[in-house]
Formats: C-alpha cells, structure tokens, sequence
C-alpha cells in the first residue's frame, strides 16, 4: 500500500516524524480519497477542506519547529456530526438542526486540536444518532464501502465508511446502543465504545445521556488505543465524567492472552445470529484458546431482556433531551401564531419519522401512570444486567460475542420494520446499560465479502485488558482486506 | 352561619447570590443587557451539560439546616418536564421525591401567640428566563409577539415548601418575613421581593372550623411584598368564604394577584393535572451528604434570627422590643449589637432604638443607618441616665439630638440644656417654692388623700424644666409633707 | 448479507397496549396529523409489546440504575467563566430583536 490515505495513525505518525510524509501531503491524499468515494458512499456531511489544509500545514510548521504533540500531530480525523464543532456547521443529520453553526467546540474537539490533529470533516448518521443503518439522515443515507447496496451500519455509518474508505485515518463516533461497535463491525474497521465516563461528553449532542459515550474508529487496535488516550480524562464539564488517572491503554497490548480468562456470552451464540457470523465468531474463540486463552461458556439470562429495557431508556431520555428543539433559540422554525403552536409545528417538520417515534415511545413510557410499569421496571432490569455481568467478570478477564447479528444489509431492508432494526443492536446494548468498555475488531468476510466483527467486552475501566485481547484478535485474524471503495481502481467516477 | 378555617401552605423561591449560575460559569448579575450573561448552558444549546455550583450546594444545605430540616443523605436532581419559551431546555433540573433537606420547623408569633409552621422540604432547582410581551399593553393573552432574555436562566433557586400549617393572613406574612429574615442573616440571598430574588406563591383553601379534610385550593401567585402576601391572602379566603356561604364550590386553579385591585383572578383552571413526567436527571450524579459535611454546616451557622431575640430578652430587652431589633432594619441591629459589645445597657438601649430612633426615623425619612448615631453614642446616653446625670424623659430628646446630627449625647445634652440638676439644695429651693404655692394640695396629703402627690411632682419638674430628678424630687416632697 | 437472519418477533399490526397517542404528541409538542396519530400510535403499540417483557423480570427489591457507573458529588468550584457574546448567543436565532431571542406570542399561564 504505497498511498497515504491507507496509513495507521502509527504508520503515518512515523513517516510524519521521519520527514518521509508531511501532514499536507496526508491530508491531501484523504481529501483525495474522499473526492473519488464521497459521491458513491455520502461518508461526510461536511468535508471542511480548506480548514483540514490549514491545520495540516500549521501542524507541518510546528513539527518543523520542534512542537510535537504526540501521535495525533497532523493525522487527519473525521467526527460524527453530532460533535459541536465551533464555526463548523452541526446537525446530527436533522433538519431541525439545518445550517446550525455552533459557538463552542465539543470537549473532544478541544483535545483533538490540542493534540495537533487535522479535522476533515463531520460524517454522516442516523438522525440524532437514532437508527443502525445510518439511512435515518435528512441528508441521504451513507453506503457501505465493501457493497454500496448495503448500509454501513449506525448510527456512526458515515464514521465507520470514512474509516475503511481512507477518507479519514480515524473517526469519532458515538455509542449509545452499539452505534460504533456495529458500523465497525459492518465496515471492517476496528470501534471502540469505552467505558462511560472515560470520554467527555460536553458537545455531544445527547441522545441518551446515560448511555452516550464517544469513541475512536480505527484501522487498528493500537490506533484506537492511541486515539482514547488523547480524549479520555476527566472534563470540568461533564458532571458524569470519571475522576482520577486514564488507564494505561497500550501497555498490555503485546502480551497475548495466555493464561487469561474469556468468557462467550452463551445468550449471544444462539439461532438469532446468522450462522456465517457465528461460525466465523466461534473459530475466533477457538483460536483464542489455541492461542492459550481459558474460553468458557458464560450465561447472561438478562441480557434477553437488554433490548427491551434499552428500548424504554433511550426513548425516555431522548424525549427530554430533545426538547430544546423548539425553534426559539436556534434551528429551524416553522410558522405558528403563537409559540406553542411554532413549537410543535418546528418539531413536526423539523424531525425524521424515527425521532419522532422514540419522542413519542419515551414521553409515553415516562409519563403519569406507565412510568413504574415502562421507565422504572426496564431501569430494575438495568442494574439487573449490570449485577448479571459484575458476576460473570469474577469467573472471566473479559467476555465475548459477535459484534453484529448479521453483516451488512440490504438499503432499505427494514427501513418499514422499526423492531426488526432494533434486533441490530441486540449484541452490542448490553453493555451500554452497564457502562462497561467494548471493542469491535474485523475478523473475516462472509460468503458475500462483508466483514464480520468480533466484539471484546471488559469491566468498567477494564480498557487495558480489552485492548490486549483485542489486539490479538487482531494478530490471529490478519485481516488485510480492504474495502472495494478504498481502492481507486474500482472506483468509476 | 359556619365558621371556617383557613388553610394555607406556601411554596417560596429564593435565588441565591452565588458569583456563578447553578449550572454554568455566568456570573450571577441582574440589570445587564439581555442575553449577556449566558452560555451554551444555561441557553440550552444542542451538547451543552450541566455541572452543579457547590457554593449553591452549600446555600440550600444552609437554608435547610437553619429551618431545622433533615438533610438527606444521597438526593438527587430530576429532570421537570414541560415546555415553556423562558425554559431553554424545556425541562427544569430541580428535585423530587428525596430533596437535599425535608422536615424542618419555622415558628412564627402572631398577637403574642406562637405557631410552628413544618417545612415539608427544601430543594435544589434552576431559575428560567424573563419574557416581555410587547404590544397589546403588554398583556401575555393581547401581545402581537414576546422577547426573551435568559440572563437570570440557571441561577441556582431553593424552593421551601410549608405543610399546610398556616391559618390565617397575619400568619402568612410572619412567616414570610420569618424566613426573609432567616435567609438574609445566612447571608446567602438579598431576598428581594420586589425584584424577585425572593418569589411567594401561597396555596389557600378553607374548611368549616374543626373539619380534618382539606378543602380544595387555589395557589395564589404574584405576590411581591410581605404586605401583598397578607393581602391576597386574606382576599383569598375571604373569596372562598363568600363563594362558599353563597352555593359555590371553590375549584383547583392558580390566581393571579393583583395589587392595585387588591384582588386575586383565575389564570386557568387545571382541568387536568400537568404531567411533567419527572425522572432522575442523567447528566448528574447523586448528592451525598456526610456526617462531617452536615455537621460542618452546622457549626458555621450565624446566630440566627429566633437566638438572637432570646438572646436580647436574656440581657432584659422585652420580646416585643427584641423582635423590633432583629427583624427591622440591619442599622437597628448592628447599633444594639454594637452598644451591648460596649457594655450599654440592653433595656434602655432597646427601647431607644424600638421606639425613640424608628419614630424619629419614620417621622424624618431617614433611615437609621444613614444619620451620625453611633453604639458609642448609646452608650454614653445610658451611663448618663444611670448616673443620673440624665432624666429618662431628657435621655431620648438627646437621642433625637442626636440622629439629627447635633453632635455627641453629650453635647446634645448640654446645648439643648437638658443635664439634670446635681444640686440637691437647688431642687428643694424649688420643692418648697411648690408646697408653698400649693397649700391645699399639701394639705391633702397631710389628712391622707395623696392624690394630689403626683401633681406636685409634676410641677416640680416643669419648674426645673424636666432636668430634676423625678425620683428625688418625690423623696423630697413625700419627706416634707408626710405624704 | 443476510437481510433476513433477524426477522422481527413481533408483526407491527399489534396494538395491545392503550395510548392515548394524542395526549403524548401533545405533551411532547410534536403537531401531528390524524393519519399520522394513527400511525404511530400502532408503532408504538409494536414496540411496547415488545418493551413489556421487562416486565417478566421479577425484579422486587432491586434498585434502579439511572447511571452506569457509581458517582456523586460531582461539583464545580464557584467561579465565573466567560459567557458568550450578545452575537454568538443570538448568532442560531430564528428571530431576535434588541438583543433578545423573539418568538410568537405565548399562549401560556405566566
């Protein structure tokens, strides 16, 4: 691979520092390889090419002048659109947000800066971050770089499509129900949902606030590690973040995983995933014991019911969450006489079919009368899960389960069916109701060349120990395959 | 005709002064211009969260720890749900089922008589923003559009709420101002009522007297005086009372006062009680208060308001006096302060102030902080009346001398002539001159009537121009006619 | 691609539970038309179907989880911090006027 574009942070970090690249040079070929995919995949609302040459050569000046900040310095990194970016149009793909250029950065913006990393631009998602197939988005749906027929996943699609494509070295995404594990695992690429807390939450537009976290979109288990510990740590404000020392990402990352402990999530191998994943899924477990791991069966009764008690927790919250958007102060507005009826007119308009639907499913479940049957009883099931899987974690270093239920599906093959979208997340929702660390890392293709994704799932601050089991799930599945998209040839313009 | 009994519970507002909003780094600032001080925060901006202020935690834990409430261990803030245009988020982050502080006491005296008020709870919660509605007189229903301002969105906002302990207007207002008092002494908000740092909303129904259910209410809100708190208070039962005797049925709605009509009117019945679908706010964690926390509050209380009136009363002040002292004004108090440090003399110096120096205030327009009466003065005034040097009477035409600003107690005293006559061969001269002149009147003493004594008395005094001794004059005349 | 291997366990024709779908359209101030009310309504009901089998749980004297990872006391010191400019503050505005965010007027109760 001789172009730039299709560089680890690590690779291209060392050709920066070597004087072999210079971050113009790096940035130009991503903008590059956005040109040719961006009218096949829509990866990026805003691809901001003029601010990504900017940075790029005032990060090649200061690395010039012996200001180097680390192995982020001039590395070129999109963000989901759902990150405030000041003076950077932001609209989590919602038309109520339309035109929206926000006065203050995000916190994660704030560390990437300071990091010396160029931003290229804001990707595409579900509106709002609502949805597994990135087809959720007032502004068109993103496509997958392996099949253009088939979603990238969601709601980080346009995330994860810029990450496998080369439009971008890395990503952030956002994770609220398995929204960067999924697309990852759907585009071949490696995701990271940390614990929640580790990453700032300021500037993310919320979705759910309990279950939000943002997370790296990488090409490789250490790149994903080296972009968490520029945006992990404590933020004065974000009230939920964790105090205290970043764990130490890298540190284990060689080390192998003889003599650990893996738990599979017996309740996650079952007839609801596809049997090419599963097949592919269980030869990695078995790998890993090969490779000197203790792989056992764990069962997790309650995780059944995570998708139910996820199902009423999100919506509840987003329908709090997502009541500033009343055309007063900012956004879209649409006529009314009076304001109660612009409100509700802004909202109607300005809102996809899926927001509205969870607005509506969490207004209901909180209100006079359901809450204790609806919101309280799924809040009980939550500390459920979560003393289900603190319980497993005393038997198993970590615990493992397919990423996605299926690989990559059709355009439009459950737009019709919300339910049957919901079942997309059914591996990767648990452990955002317990706030644990998750890892999706490519492990192979099915019959149809989709990526398949292997997730890794840790205590909470257990991120040492994902890190190195993921790393090698990564030795062992070698995964080389690029995305059609990401190579020129294929690419018809 | 039945007898009915008020019922009356209040919910009170009180922004607290901190220098930052509750949940962002604005400064806490009012009459700045419109949206100045505001912030992607307390706008509600898409992204923006909110940090609890701990100078706000430690304001409510004050106030509910001077009301004599529980503080609760761990509480927690919940998100109000409903939508509002001066409600940025469209939720407010207050508290629900567990508040910081719960079940506290405020007493109240009224004609002599004390009431225990129960404070149900005390929470945390978030200030919104101000509308102005322009045209159509600037009445909400007639405006053509409405402008707002969120500078005073998420100043930090403690809510007390009473149980339905109040029966009567005069009650209201005592505890009104009760707790007006209670929060400026902790220093922790101005509690302004007319510019709205300090907002009473009173929940008003009646019963027949002796009945144990509660009527249905009305919360009257509007109130921005302790005096228009009595008022529509006292119209509201009065309102309930009449509708009642007349056939009516007194239904659930917020009412509106007004001050110029001396009336409350119906905003709009709750037909159907709001929803506000509150669940506990996720962008927080909760409130865990330790015993080392609750007990340091504590211990840095000031002496609050009901202390230092028994205080007063134990250094021989009356209470009606001490209660003059401690609610009025804080020139009043700081001077008794300042006189008792100096070793004055507790009772004169009380009544002084209570009485002589707030008429001569009222009477002047001045306020009492702002005339040259200084403890020191006090003192001086009180020696000179103990060591007689003084007659009580002279003592406060020296005290108005001296607000007036005619110089020291004692230079008061000695231009305007009032020093009392020392001279005891000087005070019988005049004495005799008196029974001399008023033979019939000693006459009547002598055969047992001593009704005339007084007159004597009097008479002596006005011939020294109020600068004798009383005490040696009646010595004096007692001795010299037997009486 | 296997568009199929996860079919929905429930058809989305089932309404079993009872919403007052105005009401919460209503309340989340959300103007929908009746064809519209009617079809979120049976959306709902679908997913609340489904939703309910939190309710198969037995979960007495279990508390809830409002946040996953156990915290409190998380406060900032009181200090003033720059607010925004009177123009950034105003910039996303739909509508202002003298420095103040102007919306239609206000039905409401205050």
């Amino acid at each position: 691979m001789s172009d730039p574009a299709d560089l680890t942070i690590a690779a291209a970090g060392a050709k920066l520092r070597s004087g072999e690249l210079s971050s113009v040079d790096l940035t130009e070929a991503v903008l590059e390889r956005a040109r040719m995919s961006e009218s096949h995949l829509h990866a990026y609302l805003t691809l901001d090419q003029t601010g990504a040459r900017e940075k790029a050569t005032a990060a090649d000046a200061a690395l010039a002048a012996g200001d180097d900040r680390g192995p982020l310095h001039g590395i070129p990194i999109a963000l989901k659109d759902n990150m405030c970016t000041k003076g950077i149009e932001t609209t989590a793909s919602s038309q109520i947000l339309a035109g929206w250029i926000p006065p203050y950065d995000a916190t994660v913006v704030s560390r990437l800066q300071a990091a010396g990393s160029v931003l290229v631009g804001k990707t595409n998602l579900d509106e709002f971050a609502m949805g597994s197939s990135t087809e959720n988005s007032a502004y068109g749906a993103t496509r997958n770089p392996w099949n253009t027929d088939t979603v990238p996943g969601g709601s980080s699609g346009g995330s994860a499509a810029a990450v496998a494509t080369g439009s971008a070295l890395a990503a952030l995404g956002s994770d609220t129900g398995g929204s960067i594990r999924q697309p990852a695992a759907l585009c071949g690429v490696v995701g990271v949902k940390p614990t929640y807390g580790l990453v700032s939450r300021y500037g993310l537009i919320a979705f759910a606030s309990s279950l939000d976290q943002i997370g790296p979109f990488t090409r490789s288990v250490e790149d994903s590690a080296v972009l968490l510990e520029a945006i992990a740590g404590h933020d004065i404000h974000d009230a939920t973040s964790i105090r205290g020392e970043i764990p130490n990402f890298r540190g284990s990352l060689h080390h192998g995983v003889a003599g650990l402990k893996i738990g599979v999530i017996k309740e996650l191998s079952g007839p609801e995933i596809d049997p090419e994943v599963r097949t592919s899924v269980s030869k990695m477990h078995d790998a890993l014991a090969d490779a000197g791991a203790e792989v056992t069966e764990v069962s997790l009764p309650s995780c059944e019911y995570g998708l139910s008690a996820y199902y009423l927790i999100a919506p509840a919250e987003c329908s709090a969450n997502l009541a500033r958007f009343d055309g007063v102060r900012f956004g879209l507005r649409s006529e009314g006489a009076t304001t109660e009826e612009m409100m509700a007119a802004t909202r109607a308009e300005g809102f996809g079919p899926e927001v509205i639907r969870r607005i509506l499913l969490g207004t209901y479940a909180l209100s006079a009368g359901y809450y204790d049957a609806f919101y309280g009883q799924a809040q009980r099931v939550r500390t459920l899960i979560r003393q289900q899987f603190a319980a497993a974690y005393e038997g198993v270093d970590v615990l493992v389960a397919p990423t996605s239920p299926t690989t990559a599906f059709e355009i439009g093959a459950k737009t019709d069916d919300p339910i049957a979208m919901y079942y997309a997340d059914v591996c990767t929702i648990p452990i955002n109701l317990t706030g644990d660390p998750g890892a999706s890392i490519p492990i192979g293709l099915d019959s149809a060349d989709l990526p398949i994704g292997y997730q890794v799932m840790a205590p909470s601050l257990g991120e040492e120990r994902m890190f190195q089991v993921a790393q090698a799930v990564e030795d062992i599945a070698n995964f080389t395959a690029r995305a059609p998209l990401a190579t020129s040839e294929v690419v018809s313009p | 005709m039945t007898d009915y009994e008020a019922v009356i519970g209040i919910e009170t507002h009180v922004e607290l002064m901190t220098d930052s909003k509750m949940f962002c780094g604005c400064p806490v600032k009012f009459g700045e211009p419109p949206n100045t001080t505001t912030c992607p925060v307390c706008l509600g901006l898409p992204g923006a969260l909110p940090v609890p202020n701990s100078e706000a935690i430690e304001g409510i834990l004050q106030i509910g720890t001077a009301l004599g409430c529980q503080v609760a261990d761990t509480s927690f803030f919940h998100r109000k749900n409903y939508f509002y245009p001066d409600l940025p988020k469209n939720y407010q982050i207050s508290q629900y089922d567990v508040p910081i502080c719960h079940d506290g006491e405020i007493q109240v005296e009224v004609d002599g008589e004390d009431t225990k008020i129960g404070i149900t709870r005390v929470h945390m919660e978030e200030d919104t923003g101000k509308s102005i509605h322009v045209g159509g007189g600037g009445r909400i229903h007639d405006a053509e559009y409405s402008l707002l301002d969120f500078n005073r969105s998420g100043v930090p906002l403690v809510e007390i709420v009473t149980e339905p302990d109040i029966r009567s207007a005069e009650q209201a207002r005592a505890y009104g101002a009760e707790l007006q008092r209670i929060v400026r002494t902790l220093g922790v908000s101005d509690a302004r009522l007319e510019e709205g740092s300090m907002r009473f909303d009173a929940n008003v129904s009646i019963r027949p007297a002796g009945a144990a259910e509660l009527g249905t209410r009305a919360e009257v809100k509007n109130v921005n005086s302790l005096r228009s708190l009595q008022r529509a208070v006292a119209f509201e039962i009065h309102r309930q009372i009449e509708l009642v005797e007349s056939g009516g049925v007194v239904v659930q709605e917020t009412r509106h006062w007004n001050e110029d009509s001396g009336k409350t009117t119906s905003m709009r019945s709750k037909e159907e009680s709001e929803d506000y679908r509150y669940f506990q706010e996720p962008d927080l964690v909760p409130i865990e208060v330790s015993a080392a926390w609750r007990d340091a509050v504590r211990e840095a209380l000031p002496e609050l308001p009901a202390a230092r009136r028994a205080r007063y009363q134990g250094l021989g002040v009356d209470a009606r006096v001490a209660a003059v002292l401690v609610g009025s004004e804080d020139a009043i108090g700081d001077l008794f302060e300042g006189a008792m440090n100096a070793g004055g003399d507790g009772r004169l110096i009380g009544n002084w102030l209570s009485g002589e120096a707030v008429a001569w205030s009222r009477a002047e327009e001045v306020a009492i902080g702002d005339t040259p009466l200084v403890p020191a003065h006090l003192v001086e005034l009180a020696e000179m009346v103990g060591d007689s040097t003084l007659s009580a009477s002279a003592a406060k035409q020296v005290l108005a001398g001296v607000l007036a600003g005619e110089g020291t107690p004692g230079e008061v005293a000695e231009s305007r002539d009032l020093i009392q006559i020392s001279d005891s061969s000087v005070i019988e001269a005049e004495v005799d001159a008196v029974l001399a002149g008023h033979a019939d009147a000693v006459a009547s003493i002598q055969a047992g009537d001593n009704k005339p004594f007084g007159f004597l008395v009097g008479q002596v005094m006005r011939a020294t121009g109020g600068k004798a001794d009383p005490k040696q004059v009646s010595d004096l005349i007692r001795a010299k006619t037997g009486g | 691609m296997r568009a199929d291997a996860s079919p929905s366990p429930v058809s989305i024709a089932a309404m079993p539970v009872e919403i007052d779908i105005a009401k919460v359209a209503s309340l989340a101030r959300i103007a929908l038309s009746a064809e519209e009310l009617a079809r979120y309504g049976a959306q709902l009901g679908a997913i609340l179907e489904h939703a309910e089998r939190v309710q198969q749980l037995p979960t007495e004297g279990i508390p809830p989880t409002s946040h996953p990872v156990p915290m409190t006391n998380s406060f900032r010191p009181d200090k003033v911090t720059e607010s925004l400019s009177p123009d950034e503050a105003l910039s996303g505005a739909p509508a202002a006027e003298d420095g103040y965010f102007k919306v239609p007027p206000v039905l409401g109760d205050e």
